[in-house]
């Protein structure tokens, strides 16, 4: 495979083995733990390299992942020992320990290049040149690892699905029904320091950081279940991984620039990816929930030109100006064209300046001016609300009132003629 | 050692505050008269030098100015926003940089990259509001998302300058990992202004941002403009961050905002002590950590800095007056000894009552006399049938309660005093009151009801117990006491014990 085809592929391993966790720790509202994580290893790499007086990477990894454990424990001690803060206590163990490595790092260490700001940025565009050798080829010793990684991450939330997702949404329930939350959360912080260190060695922490909690969170807002939470997540980091790469390559050529930082590009798809989602997932995007209201407001507005015109015909004064019309309905000057438009291409409105129902759209009036006395009979009737108090409800039950319902207030009524208002209401069309 | 109620824990918190105030007059102490021997901690410490002079006194605004704005972002549950706001600097020094090259200004004008990093920072800030507001996404997701893909765009455009023939993008990263050690005295009269900002902005907003931080709901219908003090709060702590951020580095920075603000919490419940201590544990962690790395030169202040404020706060895990792990664990051992000796008393007294002759008139809804029979030997054996305790547990309480002079015994019996049985028919009494009430008014079961009422005898107030009085119309517990013989004696008294007319 060539160089930038094993750069994708140690990007994508990261962002999936990363986004799996990422999941629960979302779930769980420690969103942060990893960025504590990866800044408070330092001290475990520090005394690695003190003790071995060597940069092999077996003992860095080790003595990462205990430090990583620890971050986790301390969080946890002095949230329940010392009753401070979750976010506070993380605060002050990751800056602690991250102090504490800086300084045996300067005193134990100190003509080492070992540079806490490579930790930070990350290499992803070198991993390809540490290569080993499986068999016959030639694999990046990054890819092997991560890809060890996401497995024992994979069979780890696939063997324990069901307790992840039991002490994740609902710890109390999960200890009364056996389960011991408490374990299952210190062997998934030692899941998430393990992944955080392999992934930070070779891609930065925060692209780590990134990786844990930005998929994660774009799949929270687009589906409610977590078997397709998790799915969503591992390909959302997955193409993030490699558009990213591709980005950081194409997009600083538009301005005439050379390519950029890898880590850096995938951390911003994600970030595109998420603000997507945030605006467009088809429940929860704030864009669609806009528009959503906007399109029942526009719906409303509609039922009440027709409602209006019926109301006018009744009166024998079938036809109304534009300008009559809106300012009776308080209508906004966008929205009344949009609706007028809209009912007119429906067939419900006729003509231009001076509006008047086609037969559609007096059998909608029909309906909805039905639907209203109904109502106003129906809360004198049956509920007891005095007469000077009914409209204002029925203006917004008429709207969301079919044929069904109708004929069930009209039996609960007894199907009246007139209104308590004394107006007629209409017969159902037939 | 007896521990004595509220006194011990008042004598604790003397002494706490007193190994505070020790630790503060040592330091004054050591500032105040240099040995001879050591010339060059004399020196340090009595900030001979000009430039420990700027570095100490800078990292000591600092860090009084983090410690204010952090105690009231502690309170409102967001210590690592400040974490989250740092990183989200980094894209904009990168821009205010590009444009600077463009307009042709000088690239690496503090001025410059600092209103591109707050401006950036405010962004972060008021994307994680929005965040939380318009999305099912919680607020520490939020964090991470605008940190993460903040931090990742400032170094995708790092990565672009780096490359570019134009300026000079060397050491823009010294911008947010900071160089203490080199700190000139601009940096110091930089931090100074908006420290003095940061404390005006709280003093005259104290009590408006106080509400803000404990009953946010509550500010905004009393017609506070809750959003707007947001921002001015979020504002502050911009400030603080972005100033310090190029003085000390980010770590630091979140270290300051957070350290010192939790310390305090253990010290004091309430909030303008709980500032000013936070205020105080930074700007003095702040200045012991410029100090020594002053005297080793080794040492990266920074790191120092951190760690002297994390000893203040492990000073202060275990210490603090308030809610210190230690005065908590004397609270907790006090109750247990009060609840256990409680436990006792009752249970000599309900032995009491079934050695009784009369027992039987127990279910004849009287209430019995059970003073003449105070002094009733009662064995070790019998109260260990009462309820399940070890006898070392209990041999251990009845020794205690010897201290207290309620109970007197001898070899494995004992008999309750004149103060013992006084408070042993007073808790029966409200024991049976509490399980009277369950039974009549919660309709709970008569047999479920004494484990109910064992829980809660030991916390009823004399007002509950009057109360519980008038609703059961039972008849007050009646002390006789006899006119005084003669004058100035004080007069024996006569007890008698009404239980509840069970």
């Amino acid at each position: 495979m060539s160089y930038q085809g094993w750069i994708i592929v140690i990007g994508i391993l990261a962002a999936m083995s990363c986004a799996l966790l990422g999941n629960f720790l979302v779930l769980r509202r420690m969103s942060l733990l990893g960025d504590a994580i990866t800044h408070a290893v330092l001290p475990g790499i520090a005394t690695a390299f003190i003790l071995s007086q060597s940069r092999s990477s077996v003992f860095m990894f080790l003595g990462a992942v205990v430090v990583g454990v620890l971050t986790a424990f301390f969080t946890e001690w002095l949230r329940g020992v010392g009753n401070v803060d979750e976010g506070a206590s993380m605060g002050v163990v990751f800056t602690t320990l991250f102090a504490l490595g800086l300084v045996m790092l300067v005193q134990g260490a100190g003509k080492v290049d070992l540079d806490p700001k490579c930790v930070l940025y990350g290499a992803i565009e070198l991993t390809p040149l540490d290569k080993v050798s499986v068999g016959s080829l030639r694999i990046p010793r990054a890819a092997l690892i991560l890809a060890g990684v996401l497995v024992v991450n994979s069979v780890f939330v696939f063997t324990f699905f069901k307790e992840l997702c039991l002490t994740s949404f609902d710890p109390a329930l999960a200890n009364t029904m056996g389960f011991r939350a408490a374990r299952m959360h210190y062997v998934f912080m030692v899941l998430v320091s393990v992944t955080a260190v392999a992934c930070f060695e070779s891609v930065g922490s925060i692209l780590v950081v990134a990786m844990l909690i930005v998929p994660a969170a774009t799949a929270y807002l687009l589906t409610d279940r977590l078997g397709w939470m998790l799915v969503l997540s591992m390909a959302i980091g997955a193409a993030s991984a490699a558009l990213g790469f591709e980005s950081a390559k194409r997009v600083p050529a538009w301005f005439g620039l050379s390519s950029t930082t890898t880590a850096g590009m995938i951390a911003v798809m994600a970030g595109v990816f998420f603000a997507g989602a945030a605006m467009f997932a088809p429940r929860h995007g704030f864009v669609i929930k806009w528009l959503r209201r906007q399109a029942l407001s526009l719906q409303i507005l509609s039922d009440d030109v027709v409602a209006y015109l019926f109301r006018r015909e009744e009166m024998q004064q079938p036809s109304v100006d534009a300008k009559t019309l809106s300012t009776d309905l308080l209508a906004g000057s966008l929205a009344f064209p949009l609706a007028t438009w809209l009912l007119r291409r429906g067939g419900d409105l006729e003509g231009t300046h001076e509006f008047r129902l086609t037969k559609a759209g007096r059998e909608r009036g029909k309906r909805l001016v039905r639907s209203h006395r109904l109502w106003e009979q129906y809360l004198v009737d049956q509920a007891g609300v005095g007469t000077d108090r009914i409209h204002g409800s029925a203006e917004q039950f008429e709207h969301f009132t079919d044929r069904d319902m109708r004929e069930q207030l009209a039996r609960q009524t007894d199907a009246p003629d007139r209104d308590p208002h004394g107006k007629p209401i209409p017969k159902e069309h037939e | 050692m007896i521990l004595n109620g509220a006194s011990t824990v008042r004598a604790w918190r003397l002494a706490g505050w007193i190994l505070f105030g020790g630790v503060l007059a040592t330091l004054g102490g050591c500032a105040g008269e240099p040995s001879d021997t050591t010339d060059s901690w004399g020196r340090v410490l009595l900030m001979r030098d000009y430039n420990t002079r700027v570095v100490v006194l800078g990292v000591a605004m600092l860090g009084g100015a983090a410690g204010l704005v952090g105690s009231f972002m502690l309170l409102r549950k967001r210590a690592l926003l400040g974490d989250a706001l740092a990183h989200a600097s980094l894209p904009g020094i990168a821009i205010a940089f590009l444009v600077a090259v463009a307009a042709g200004l000088d690239e690496k004008s503090i001025t410059v990259l600092s209103i591109g990093a707050t401006l950036s920072g405010l962004a972060g800030v008021a994307l994680i509001l929005f965040i939380r507001s318009q999305t099912r996404i919680k607020e520490d997701a939020a964090m991470g998302i605008v940190l993460s893909v903040f931090f990742g765009a400032g170094v995708a455009l790092l990565g672009i300058i780096q490359k570019m023939d134009k300026g000079h993008a060397a050491g823009l990263e010294e911008f947010i990992y900071g160089k203490t050690a080199s700190m000139v005295a601009d940096d110091a009269r930089g931090i100074a202004y908006v420290s003095l900002l940061a404390l005006i902005v709280c003093v005259l907003l104290y009590k408006e941002l106080k509400l803000l931080c404990f009953d946010e709901g509550f500010a905004s219908s009393r017609g506070y403009p809750t959003m707007g003090l947001d921002i001015v709060l979020m504002s502050m702590v911009v400030l603080v961050t972005i100033v310090g951020l190029q003085a000390v580095g980010i770590i630091l920075m979140i270290a300051l905002l957070v350290i010192p603000a939790a310390a305090s919490r253990f010290w004091t419940d309430s909030m303008s002590p709980m500032a000013l201590v936070a205020a105080g544990l930074g700007a003095l962690g702040s200045a012991i950590g410029g100090l020594v790395s002053a005297l080793a030169p080794g040492l990266p202040s920074g790191a120092m800095i951190v760690l002297a404020c994390a000893g203040f706060f492990f000073i202060s895990l275990f210490f603090g007056t308030r809610r210190g792990i230690i005065v908590r664990w004397i609270r907790r051992v006090q109750l247990a000894r009060r609840i256990d000796r409680q436990h006792l008393l009752r249970a000599m007294l309900e032995c009491i009552e079934q050695t009784t002759p009369s027992s039987s008139d127990r279910a004849e809804h009287h209430a019995l006399d059970l003073s003449p029979l105070r002094k009733t030997p009662i064995s070790i054996e019998q109260l260990l049938a009462m309820r399940s305790w070890s006898e070392k547990r209990l041999r251990l309480t009845i020794d205690r309660a010897v201290d207290h002079d309620l109970v007197r015994a001898k070899e494995s019996q004992c008999t309750l005093t004149q103060a013992g049985f006084y408070e042993a028919a007073r808790l029966t009494r409200q024991h049976r009151l509490w399980e009277m009430y369950l039974i009549t008014h919660a309709e709970i079961a008569t047999s479920n009801v004494d484990r109910d009422a064992d829980a809660i005898e030991h916390v009823l107030q004399p007002e509950i117990v009057d109360q519980l009085e008038e609703l059961l119309d039972s008849n007050g517990m009646t002390i006789v006491v006899p006119p005084c013989p003669h004058e100035s004696s004080p007069g024996s008294q006569h007890v008698s014990a009404a239980g509840g007319t069970a």
